[in-house]
C-alpha cells in the first residue's frame, strides 16, 4: 500500500529531515557519525550477509530462553575432572610469562592450596619451569571465575543447569572482599579460609542444594534487578534471597551447628555471595547462542589481567584480544591509580549477559564510583541499548518505565557507534599478594571489534 | 614539656550512615584537601577496620559497624579544623541532588530509531559507503527505506534489494532524490494534490518534471515512488520497480501507473513488461533515450490515457534577441534535465556542434560540497562565465523547486540572469503548492529577462530556436 508515514526516522542531512517536519510530519533524527576507522567495508559485507539477521533473532531468542538453575555443588576435580597441577584462570588464554601480579598471586596461592608447595612464593619457579602445571581459560571448561578466576581441583563449585537441555556451567564460590585470594592475595589469612570453604562451607552448601528445591538463579536476577542490584558490583539482594532458599535446608543438615551459624554469617556478611551464582547464570544463557553461523553477537566478555577478549556466536571458539584497561574509579585506602592492575576477570559476563553496567540504570549507587549522577546510570543504560540486539523481557529496569535490559552486544553496532560495552569492575592490586585495591568503571580496547569483525566478514565473504 | 600536637585525627560518629560508595568518594574528596596526608571516612566494619589500620590509624575497641570512623592524618595539626569542615562538606556533596540531563539521548543508528518509532519510514542520506548498513536497518525492522545517497556500490545495492524483497519492503534508491508516498514528499518532492496516477521513477527531476506537468494539467498523483537510477539494470533486474509497481496497484486510488526510466536492459524490460501485464492497473511506460519521447510527450501520453485534454504549457516573459555567438550553454541542476536538454539538441543539431550541456548534480561537481539544488554557488559562478563568453549565443537553465530544494531559488539567480546580455531560457520545474511559490518565482525570472516554460523540453526547443537551429 502507499498509505502516508506517520513519521520519518532520518540519518544524514539534516536539511532533508527539516524537509518532512515542513510537511508536519514527526521525524526521529539519528546523531549519525562514521564508524570506527577502517570497518567500513566489512560492516557492509556483514549487513548484506543473508545469514545475519536470523541468525542474530536466534542467538538472541536461544540466549533469553535459558532458565539456570543451582542444582549441586561439588568440587572442581568431581565436576571438571580438574587433576593436581591443573589450574583454571579467567580471561583468554595466557602464559605465565605474560601473566599480571594478581593472576600470578592466585596461582601461587592456589598452589598452596593444593599442597604443591608449602609456601606460595615457592610456587614461582614451578610455574616458572612449567613442569607438571598447566593453565586453561575457565571459559574452555564451561566456568567463569571472577578477578583472577583460579579454579583448582580441591575448590567447591557451584553447578547451574539449562533444565530444558541438560546444559551445565560452574563457578567457583565467593571468599568475600579484601585480601582474597581471587584479587591475587595469598597470604596465611587467605588460605585458611579456602580451607575452610574447602572443609565446610562447601560441604554445607552441597547438602543445603541438594536438600533444597533447586534454586531459580535467573528468576532471583529478576528480583534482584528490582531491589537496587546491577549482579556484579551490587549483589547484596542477591545474596539475601540465597541466604532465604537455602538456610532452612543447611540448618536441617544435621552438620555442627557452630558449622551452619558460621556459614549463615559468612553468607550473610559477604554482599558479593551471589555474583558467583550470577556470572555462571549469564554464562549459561549466553552460551546456548555459541556456534551460530552469521550471528554478530557477543557471547562473551573475559580478561585474564593482560588481555580483553570476546568470543562471537559467528566466530567459534577464537578469541580476540587486545590490552586490558584501567578502570576509573575510587581506592581503598591510600591506594591509587598506580596501584590498581589492568582489567581482570571472567565477571564481565554479566553485561556480556545484559546486566552489570548495562543495568546501571537500577543501581544508581554504582554510579558514584566514578564520581557519576543518577542521570548518568540512567543514560549509561539507555546508551548500551544502542550496541545491543534486543530486550530481556524477565529482566526489567523498573526506573525506566520496566524496559528490558539491553542484552546482545553486536559486534557490527559497537563499530558502528563506536560505543564501547561499559563493565562494573573491582580493581585487583598490581603486585601479586596484595589484593583488592579499588572499584570502578571500565570498557573493553575498542580494537577488538573491529577484530571480531574483520573475520565475521571474511567467514562472510567465505561462504558467498 | 608539652606534648606536642598530634597529626592524627581519629573520630567515631555514632548514628552517622553513609553507603560505602559515598564513603570512598567522601574520603578520596578528603585526601585531596589543603594539609591532609591520608584521609578515610568509613563504617567501622571489619575489612574497614582492617585497612584503617594498616594505614596507621587506632580506631578505638568500642567502635561498631553501625558507627562511621573518621581518620586523618594532617601534615601539620592546625589543618584539622578545614579538614573536619572539608568532610562534612563532602558528605553533604554527595547525598546532594543532581539536576543533570535526563533528556533521553538521540539513537545513534537507524535501528536504534526505528525502535524508537516503529512506524517510521527510513530516509538515509549518509555517505555512499555508510548506506547500506543504515538501509539494512530498515530493511531488517520491515520499513520502507529511501536511500538518497550516492556511489554505493551496484553489489550492495543488489544485496539490499534481496534481502528488501524478502521482507516485502521496498527500497527508494540508492541515489532516489525524489519520492512522494501518499503525499509525503521525501528528499527534492514537489507539492501535488492526491488523484489517479501512480509514478514509479529510476529518475529523480524526471519524476519532478511529470509531477509539475500533470499538477498544471490539474490531475493529482497519489505517490511516487522512487527507486534509484540503476533499479533497471541487468544487475539490479527492477527488483524495487517491481516491488513499487505492487503497492501503487494495490492502492485503489491508482487508476493508471507511470514508469519512468531510461531504457532498461533488454533482458530486464521482457521481464518488466511481463510483471505489469499482469497487474489489474494499466501501466504506462516512459523510457527516455535518443529517438523516444522526451518527459512532455509522456506526460501528454498519459493525460490522453486518462482521457483529460493536454493544456497549453505556460511560457512567460521573453528573451533576448540574440547577439553573436554560436553556442548554446546549458547550465543545469537536474541530471534528468540536463540528458533531455543534450538528447532534443543533439537531434536538432547534431551530437558534436560546440554546445556544453553542463549537470552540476554529477558526483564531479558534488564531491564534498552539496547539491546545487541547495547550494547554487557553483552555478551562479558558470553562469557568470558563461555570460562574458563571446562564443555563447544563448543560456538555457533550469530551476527546481519543491521540498528540499533552496528556499528562494530566484533570489540569487535573478540578478545574475539581468546581468547577462544574452537570451536566457529557464524550465522552471515545481508547483504553485510548493513553499517557494512557483508563479512568484517565475515572475522574478521573467522580470529579470528570461523566457520562462514549465516544460524543459518547450524550454529546451526555444533555446535552439534563438540559436537560429533547424526547429
Amino acid at each position: 500500500m502507499t498509505t502516508t508515514p506517520t513519521a520519518v526516522a532520518n540519518v544524514g542531512a539534516d536539511l532533508l529531515a527539516d524537509a518532512v517536519a515542513d510537511q508536519a510530519t514527526p521525524v526521529t533524527r539519528v546523531d549519525w557519525r562514521p564508524p570506527m576507522t577502517g570497518t567500513e567495508a566489512d560492516l557492509a559485507t556483514v549487513a548484506a550477509d543473508p545469514l545475519r539477521r536470523t541468525a542474530n533473532e536466534r542467538a538472541l531468542a536461544a540466549m533469553l530462553g535459558v532458565t539456570a538453575t543451582l542444582v549441586d555443588v561439588a568440587p572442581a576435580s568431581e565436576l571438571l575432572g580438574l587433576e593436581a597441577g591443573q589450574f583454571l584462570h579467567a580471561g583468554p588464554p595466557i602464559t605465565w610469562d605474560r601473566m599480571s601480579g594478581p593472576l600470578k598471586g592466585a596461582l601461587m596461592g592456589g598452589a598452596a592450596l593444593e599442597g604443591l608447595v608449602a609456601d606460595p612464593e615457592d610456587a614461582v619457579a614451578i610455574f616458572e619451569s612449567g613442569a607438571n602445571v598447566s593453565f586453561e581459560p575457565c571459559h574452555h571448561r564451561s566456568a567463569v571465575g571472577p578477578m583472577a578466576g583460579v579454579v583448582t581441583p580441591s575448590m567447591w563449585m557451584f553447578v547451574l543447569e539449562d533444565a530444558t537441555t541438560g546444559r551445565r556451567t560452574y563457578c567457583s564460590l565467593n571468599e568475600g572482599l579484601g585480601k582474597v585470594l581471587r584479587y591475587g592475595a595469598y597470604s596465611s589469612e587467605v588460605l585458611t579460609r579456602l580451607r575452610w570453604m574447602r572443609d565446610v562451607l562447601g560441604p554445607l552448601l552441597q547438602k543445603a542444594v541438594r536438600g533444597s528445591e533447586p534454586v531459580d538463579v535467573t528468576g532471583i536476577l529478576t528480583q534482584m534487578l528490582q531491589m537496587g542490584d546491577e549482579a556484579h558490583n551490587r549483589n547484596r539482594a542477591g545474596t539475601l534471597m540465597l541466604l532465604r532458599d537455602l538456610s532452612p535446608a543447611m540448618v536441617t543438615s544435621g552438620m555442627d551447628s557452630a558449622d551452619v551459624a558460621e556459614t549463615l554469617r559468612f553468607i550473610g556478611g559477604n554482599d558479593h555471595f551471589f555474583l558467583n551464582l550470577a556470572m555462571p547464570a549469564c554464562k549459561l544463557a549466553l552460551d546456548a547462542a555459541r556456534g551460530i553461523e552469521g550471528s554478530t553477537m557477543v557471547v562473551a566478555m573475559a580478561r585474564n589481567g593482560t588481555d580483553f577478549g570476546i568470543q562471537v556466536a559467528g566466530t567459534g571458539d577464537e578469541w580476540f584480544t587486545g590490552p586490558a584497561q584501567l578502570a576509573d574509579g575510587l581506592f581503598l585506602g591510600n591506594y591509587g591509580p598506580d596501584d590498581a592492575n589492568p582489567d581482570i576477570g571472567d565477571s564481565a559476563i554479566t553485561e556480556s549477559a545484559g546486566i552489570g553496567g548495562f543495568a546501571m540504570a537500577t543501581a544508581p549507587a554504582i554510579v558514584r564510583l566514578v564520581g557519576g549522577s543518577v542521570p548518568d546510570a540512567l543514560a549509561t543504560t539507555r546508551r548500551m541499548h544502542e550496541i545491543t540486539l534486543g530486550e530481556n523481557p524477565r529482566w526489567s529496569v523498573p526506573v525506566l518505565e520496566f524496559q528490558g535490559t539491553p542484552t546482545g552486544i553486536d559486534v557490527s553496532m559497537v563499530c558502528r557507534t563506536g560505543i564501547l560495552p561499559q563493565i562494573n569492575t573491582g580493581m585487583a592490586g598490581r603486585v601479586a599478594g596484595v589484593g583488592q585495591v579499588g572499584a570502578g568503571l571500565v570498557t573493553p580496547p575498542a580494537e577488538i571489534f573491529p577484530k571480531a569483525l574483520a573475520r565475521l566478514a571474511e567467514l562472510t565473504r567465505a561462504r558467498a | 614539656m608539652n606534648t606536642p600536637p598530634s597529626l592524627t585525627h581519629v573520630e567515631l560518629r555514632a548514628g552517622a550512615y553513609a553507603d560505602s560508595v559515598t564513603l570512598l568518594q567522601v574520603s578520596r574528596t578528603v585526601q585531596g584537601l589543603d594539609g591532609v596526608l591520608a584521609a578515610q571516612v568509613a563504617m567501622a566494619t571489619a575489612l574497614n577496620i582492617e585497612v584503617l589500620t594498616e594505614m596507621g590509624f587506632e580506631v578505638p575497641a568500642e567502635a561498631t559497624t553501625n558507627d562511621m570512623v573518621v581518620a586523618i592524618r594532617l601534615a601539620e595539626p592546625d589543618a584539622l579544623a578545614s579538614a573536619l569542615a572539608g568532610v562534612d562538606q563532602a558528605l553533604r556533596d554527595a547525598t546532594r541532588r543532581v539536576d543533570g540531563p535526563t533528556e533521553v539521548a538521540p539513537p545513534r543508528t537507524t535501528s536504534s530509531a526505528l525502535r524508537r518509532t516503529p512506524d517510521a519510514v527510513a530516509l538515509v542520506s549518509v555517505p555512499g559507503a555508510n548506506a547500506l548498513v543504515e538501509a539494512m536497518d530498515a530493511v531488517d525492522a520491515g520499513r520502507d527505506v529511501m536511500v538518497f545517497s550516492d556511489n554505493v556500490p551496484v553489489e550492495q545495492e543488489v544485496a539490499l534489494k534481496r534481502a528488501a524483497a524478502e521482507r516485502g519492503v521496498l527500497v527508494m534508491g540508492p541515489d532516489c532524490g525524489t519520492a512522494v508516498v501518499g503525499g509525503l514528499g521525501l528528499g527534492f518532492a514537489n507539492v501535488v494534490a492526491p488523484g489517479p496516477v501512480g509514478i514509479v521513477a529510476a529518475s529523480g527531476t524526471g519524476c519532478q518534471q511529470l509531477l509539475a506537468l500533470l499538477d498544471h494539467a490539474g490531475v493529482g498523483v497519489s505517490s511516487a515512488l522512487g527507486v534509484g537510477g540503476r533499479d533497471l539494470s541487468s544487475e539490479v533486474r527492477g527488483a524495487s520497480t517491481r516491488e513499487a509497481m505492487r503497492r501503487l496497484d494495490e492502492d485503489p486510488a491508482v487508476d493508471l501507473i507511470v514508469v519512468i526510466s531510461k531504457p532498461p536492459a533488454a533482458d530486464v524490460a521482457t521481464e518488466i513488461e511481463a510483471y505489469a501485464a499482469s497487474l489489474a492497473t494499466p501501466v504506462e511506460f516512459a523510457l527516455l533515450g535518443a529517438g523516444r519521447p522526451d518527459l512532455t510527450a509522456a506526460a501528454e501520453s498519459v493525460l490522453r490515457r486518462l482521457g483529460r485534454d493536454v493544456p497549453a504549457w505556460p511560457v512567460e516573459g521573453t528573451a533576448a534577441a540574440p547577439s553573436g555567438g554560436t553556442a548554446l550553454r546549458g547550465l543545469f541542476v537536474g541530471g534528468t534535465l540536463q540528458s533531455e536538454a543534450k538528447l532534443i539538441a543533439a537531434d536538432a543539431l547534431g551530437a558534436d556542434a560546440g554546445h556544453t550541456f553542463i549537470d552540476f548534480g554529477d558526483d564531479a561537481y558534488t564531491a564534498g560540497r552539496a547539491h546545487p539544488m541547495i547550494d547554487p554557488s557553483l552555478r551562479l559562478e558558470h553562469l557568470a562565465r558563461a555570460a562574458a563568453d563571446p562564443e555563447t549565443a544563448v543560456v538555457l537553465l533550469d530551476v527546481v523547486l519543491g521540498h528540499g530544494a533552496e528556499a528562494d531559488p530566484t533570489a540569487l539567480l535573478a540578478p545574475a540572469i539581468a546581468a547577462v546580455d544574452k537570451p536566457v531560457v529557464v524550465a522552471v520545474v515545481g508547483t504553485e503548492g510548493d513553499p517557494q511559490g512557483r508563479a512568484r518565482q517565475v515572475r522574478t525570472l521573467a522580470e529579470a529577462g528570461a523566457e520562462v516554460y514549465l516544460s524543459n523540453a518547450g524550454a529546451t526547443r526555444r533555446a535552439i530556436e534563438l540559436l537560429g537551429g533547424t526547429k
